[in-house]
């Protein structure tokens, strides 16, 4: 049987992840919206998209622009809401070892929720082959497509929405189907339950340091929690 | 903010994302295999994303609302309902967008 060529693995790529980009779209119209919302410049929401890719994280840039957090700040809370990556990188890195740099480079940039989660499959299970991070390259680059396309749209269209439609409401709708998704134990629920009790109290707290103390919290909270799972930690 | 302060924090922001992806890609081997840092990345996200709801719901217009006339509470809920029994991103805007309006124009 012969290896399916590049080009093969990077369409069966872009087909694997077609599905995921009914959810993303709208979100990145949403963002688009969002962004304008909070007095970003409709170029500089546009970039973000390229410049840091990373749907969630540019929402809570999004909104601490808007209420006038310290640089630092921003870059530290942007950085724990992105944490999450790493467990992403340490999965894929086993099977993209043996690429040159440029392809490690741009396969990490690349490396997001969504096309991860459509890309590990193939990687973990599907034939050890000399081309198969072209899948990967597939998933990445169609969401990274589907991402600017989708933030441009809702930037040009921002302007055509009425705010009494609470269009902005869709991105806490985005975040509890995340949420739920990502709970898989009691201990999960439990870290989310703590983290959401503390930030509230915690938005008094001086250079909007209130998320990061309440996810700190709820990191914490979580960890403690774990004892009490029914599953093996 | 001025546009320069703007550019370098998102391109500080944007830096810091791609090191985070980068990370055991580039640099597996010299890092830690510590199952206490998988323990810890593990609640990363539920915790991050109930700090992230919770003003969402409860914060609006720079005052908190927790009263039972405060139409996200309920859509929120809804949204939480239908996120648990159809596991759909999409399903979970569509059912929180619709409570949140038939909310709104029943407590207005």
């Amino acid at each position: 049987m012969s290896e399916p060529s590049s080009r093969a693995e990077f369409l069966s790529g872009v087909r694997a992840e077609l599905p995921l980009l009914l959810g993303v779209v709208p979100f990145g119209l949403i963002f688009g919206v969002l962004g304008l919302a909070v007095g970003m410049p409709g170029w500089a929401v546009v970039l973000s998209s390229s410049l840091v890719f990373a749907g969630s994280s540019q929402v809570v840039f999004a909104q601490l622009w808007g209420g006038a957090t310290p640089p630092p700040v921003m870059v530290a809370t942007v950085g724990v809401v992105n944490l999450r990556h790493l467990l992403y990188s340490a999965a894929v890195a086993d099977y993209l070892r043996a690429l040159p740099w440029r392809w490690k480079l741009l396969l990490a940039y690349l490396l997001t929720d969504e096309a991860f989660a459509a890309a590990i499959g193939r990687l973990r299970d599907g034939p050890a082959t000399a081309n198969r991070h072209f899948f990967l390259l597939g998933t990445g680059f169609t969401l990274w497509a589907g991402w600017q396309l989708s933030t441009l749209g809702g930037v040009l269209l921002g302007a055509a929405i009425p705010e009494s439609w609470s269009l902005d409401f869709s991105i806490a709708l985005t975040f509890i189907a995340l949420l739920v998704l990502s709970v898989q134990r009691r201990s999960d629920a439990w870290a989310a339950i703590a983290a959401a009790a503390v930030v509230l109290p915690a938005l008094v707290l001086p250079h909007k340091l209130g998320l990061l103390v309440a996810a700190g919290v709820g990191i914490g909270f979580g960890l403690f929690m774990r004892r009490f799972d029914r599953e093996a930690p | 903010m001025s546009t320069t302060v703007l550019l370098l924090t998102m391109a500080a922001c944007g830096l810091v994302t791609f090191l985070i992806r980068l990370s055991f890609i580039a640099f597996g081997h010299h890092l830690p295999d510590d199952p206490r840092i998988t323990a810890v990345l593990r609640y990363v996200p539920p915790a991050i994303l109930g700090a992230l709801i919770a003003p969402e719901i409860f914060v609006a217009g720079g005052s908190l609302n927790a009263a039972p006339d405060n139409p996200r509470l309920w859509a929120a809920l809804v949204a939480l309902i239908v996120a648990r029994l159809t596991r759909s991103v999409l399903a979970t805007i569509a059912a929180g967008m619709a409570a949140l309006w038939v909310m709104q124009g029943w407590l207005a």
